[in-house]
């Protein structure tokens, strides 16, 4: 490899209040090249990008590219030295429109004057370039989460910048968009692009992938080739040691039927799913993203309107119009949209952690302190989540982290029947094991957990049945012995 | 998950709440010990500023203020914002006092009805606020307008006269040498902070402040929520409202004009974010201390009053930019 070098960042240092997020890390991109940032949950990726995007100031440390040292103060510095970031937290405007957005603050127009239309007409260029088959002129809060990514990814490709860093741009969006994204990748490196791709999914590194560097509690560990190595000595590089039995699942007989939909139609986009769950068991949803899981989920919740069809618990028949009376009945929902449906971004850990087990330790004017510390505490220990304190403002921790506390609030309420969409989305691969572990533990004590995923391998390796759905209807349902890659693939194209 | 990392932390037994306090404060807190530091050695006020009685004056001109700023510290953490509050001080004081003065009712009685009406109103807000999606500031527009003309209707523009002992009491009397309207706030105060930091319906203030729809997802009732607060900043304004016609005598048409905008800068002076989803009861107290303290000292100095109005809004302007610039820092 005899590229040019774009970028080098050298022992560059970034401390926040009872934290040393980044500590002496070093980090070079050449021209052409898609290098990996690899590391657990609050190992400091998103840090060191912020770092080079301007929107913090490293302590210590020097960024050359092109081999001259430059300052990056802020985001007008990082942008005239031709960088480019998918931030991992969507930053999109969503009152305006998906154009506004796109050439926010590089608006076309005379003066003052914006041309409204050029823009249009531009943005709609780039999208369906992209194959992005989103229109232009529609407000961007009225987009899903994966169509909001895309935007984000158009918008930052449109920029023609040397240098585009990518903050787990495919956590939340389909295969095929994946693809389209790979793609373009591929394009743009052909151009001599450098990109810096940040995921924590391992088998995206072999497919796009030249290099990786792995980071570890906010310290530089190595970089590597990606074809010269192996996935088993990254993940050890990353977490400090060899991981074994990734998937934990002790099958045995599921117990009564505790829960059981009859033809749930929402109306809109789920058509008359039928399902039913025993004690004990884990029943997947798989599926393309738009097959209506989620919205399946909402609507046993209690979260969507005019929901037609039957909800039994226990066998007897239940009315749920609203997740207060999903939670009486044992239900509990950890949304795939955790920013959005989850987080209290401006308050502590400790905050998110308990606002639905008030009444463990709150009645009438007391507050148990000492049991709200408690709790907090098993709970993040059971996540293994990194945070300095309790009282860290939730907004602070890394992205993964918050994922965490989320997930943690749920298992605090001790369902009987918890359901997880997208559980590991987001976070770290140590993490994910043990969420199957926990799962796994919680499935043993006689809960039943129905798990809507987008990774295929979890759902054929932790389920004991497969509901596979295509456009809103259910397409089949697989036995844990049937089920194959194969085989849901085939359903969910139905 | 014995294999991966298992750092047990250590567990932090309780938080100094009292260290957070102060931490959380710090930038007002000086600013208020300044402020009092100054008028106890100015020459103009040095006299009169630390004797008990014009301590005790300020605590009772504050007192108002402070009933309001704390219902308004829970609307803004709401993300809401509530206009209306300055006119029911108005529409309750004079009804209250029209009970006495035109139907001859017994004054518990007439006192109780200024407070209902004021209720009533927070009532309707937090009714319309709750079931629709009509922003806080257009409605809380409307009904301040609407009581402020009722109480002109009522009134005919003059106010009504309410000469007695008794009638005087709530907001002119006192128990041993603490006047009634400072035992009042600090009732308020302890009332409304029990609400927000020991109560499950507190923690939901802030989560539907911090993300509605989060908390839709959390199972918490947004909209009762939302209709509980306005209906609390209804009641407190009903008691500043009789609280004021007693002081004065009187129930005034007039009265309460620009309080809605007191409360509001106590509470932005206090921290609490117009954001919302974060800010705490102790900020706002110390920020209704500052402003009252302010006025006061303006007074002793007899700076005119036009000129009050103008170091008022700089000495806001001047505490929340110190907020700013530590927040930037931290
Ligand atoms: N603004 C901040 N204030 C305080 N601490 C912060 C702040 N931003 C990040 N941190 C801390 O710095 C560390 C590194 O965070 P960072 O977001 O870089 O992690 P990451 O590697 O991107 O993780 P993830 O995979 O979860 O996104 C974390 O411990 C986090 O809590
Ligand atoms: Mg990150």
């Amino acid at each position: 490899m005899s590229k040019k070098i774009l970028l080098e960042m050298h022992h560059v240092h970034k401390r926040f209040a009872g934290v040393h997020a980044l500590n002496d890390v070093s980090f070079e991109l050449r021209e052409g090249e898609v290098h990996a940032l690899l590391g657990e949950n609050g190992a400091g990726k998103s840090t060191l990008i912020k770092v080079l995007g301007g929107i913090y100031q490293a302590d210590e440390g020097e960024i050359h590219i092109d081999g001259n040292k430059v300052e990056i103060k802020g985001v007008e510095d990082a942008k005239k030295n031709g960088v480019a970031i998918i931030h991992q937290e969507l930053v999109l405007v969503s009152h305006m429109t998906v154009a506004e957005n796109i050439f926010l603050g590089r608006e076309f127009g005379k003066g003052v004057l914006v041309n409204r239309r050029k823009m249009n007409e531009e943005a709609q260029k780039l999208l369906d370039e992209h194959q992005v088959h989103i229109r232009a002129d529609v407000l961007v809060g009225k987009l899903t989460i994966a169509q909001q990514q895309m935007v984000e990814i158009v918008k930052a490709i449109s920029q023609n910048s040397k240098i585009l860093v990518m903050d787990e741009p495919t956590s939340s969006i389909a295969d095929k968009e994946v693809e389209f994204l790979f793609e373009t990748m591929r394009e743009l490196t052909k151009r001599g692009v450098g990109i810096i791709y940040i995921s924590h999914k391992m088998s995206e590194l072999e497919q796009i992938c030249d290099r990786v560097t792995v980071m570890r509690d906010g310290m530089y560990v190595g970089t590597e080739v990606v074809k010269n190595t192996t996935k088993d000595k990254l993940i050890a590089m990353m977490v400090g040691r060899a991981l074994e039995n990734y998937y934990t699942r002790d099958y045995h007989e599921p117990g009564e039927e505790v829960l059981r939909c009859e033809h749930i139609s929402d109306g809109n986009m789920v058509k008359d799913v039928s399902f039913h769950l025993k004690k004990g068991e884990i029943i997947g949803f798989a599926g393309l993203v738009g097959a209506g899981r989620s919205e399946t989920m909402k609507a046993i919740f209690g979260l969507t309107k005019d929901v037609s069809g039957e909800i039994m618990i226990n066998g007897g028949k239940v009315k749920v119009t609203s997740p207060v009376e999903a939670m009486k009945h044992g239900l509990a929902l950890v949304p795939e949209d955790r920013k959005q449906e989850g987080l209290y971004k401006v308050q502590s850990v400790r905050f998110n952690m308990t606002i639905e087990v008030l009444e463990q330790f709150i009645k009438g004017i007391s507050v148990d302190d000492k049991k709200e510390i408690e709790l907090t505490q098993k709970y993040i220990d059971m996540m293994s989540t990194k945070t300095p304190t309790q009282m860290q403002k939730i907004g602070n921790l890394s992205g993964g982290n918050q994922q965490k506390v989320i997930i943690g609030r749920w298992l605090a309420t001790n369902p009987n029947v918890l359901i997880l969409d997208e559980p590991t989305r987001g976070v770290d691969i140590g993490a994910k094991s043990e969420i199957y572990v926990i799962m796994n533990e919680l499935v043993k004590k006689g809960v039943s957990i129905i798990m809507v995923s987008s990774e295929l391998p979890e759902i054929i390796n932790m389920s004991d049945r497969v509901y596979v759905m295509a456009e809103g209807r259910v397409t089949g349902c697989l036995n844990h012995d049937e089920v194959t890659q194969e085989a849901v693939m085939l359903l969910a194209a139905h | 998950m014995a294999q991966i990392k298992k750092k047990k932390s250590e567990l932090p037994v309780s938080d100094n709440k009292g260290l957070m306090f102060l931490r959380e404060n710090l930038g007002i807190l000086i600013a208020l010990a300044i402020l009092c530091v100054l008028l106890s050695f100015l020459p103009a006020t040095s006299s009169s500023f630390l004797s008990s009685q014009n301590i005790f004056n300020v605590l009772r001109q504050i007192s108002t203020n402070m009933l309001i700023a704390c219902a308004m510290t829970m609307v803004i953490i709401l993300g809401g914002i509530d206009l209306s509050v300055g006119s029911i001080i108005a529409l309750s004081g004079v009804i209250a006092a029209g009970c006495v003065a035109r139907y001859n009712l017994p004054i518990a009685a007439a006192l109780l009805a200024g407070v209902l009406v004021g209720t009533a109103i927070g009532v309707f807000n937090g009714f319309v606020i709750s079931t629709t999606t009509i922003p806080p500031f257009i409605v809380t527009l409307a009904t301040m307008n609407i009581a402020r003309g009722l109480a002109k209707v009522y009134t005919g523009g003059s106010p009504v006269r309410v000469m007695s002992k008794q009638w005087q009491f709530i907001g002119g009397g006192y128990v041993g040498f603490i006047p009634v309207p400072v035992i009042i706030m600090v009732i308020a105060v302890v009332a409304t902070a029990l609400l927000m930091n020991k109560t499950k319906m507190g923690r939901h203030i802030y989560a539907v402040g911090g993300n509605a729809q989060a908390a839709v997802f959390s199972g918490i009732r947004v909209s009762t929520v939302k209709f509980t607060v306005h209906v609390y900043a209804g009641l407190m304004a009903g008691i500043a409202g009789i609280i004021l016609a007693s002081r004065m005598y009187s129930g005034q048409p007039t009265a309460g004009e620009g309080a809605e905008m007191d409360a509001i800068a106590a509470v932005v002076v206090g921290g609490t974010s117009m954001a919302g989803g974060a800010g705490k009861i102790g900020g706002t107290i110390i920020g209704a201390l500052i402003i009252g303290v302010l006025n006061n000292g303006l007074n002793l100095m007899n700076v005119n009053s036009f000129w009050q109005d103008v170091v008022k809004g700089a000495v806001i302007l001047l505490a929340v930019f110190i907020d700013y610039i530590r927040n930037k820092n931290a």
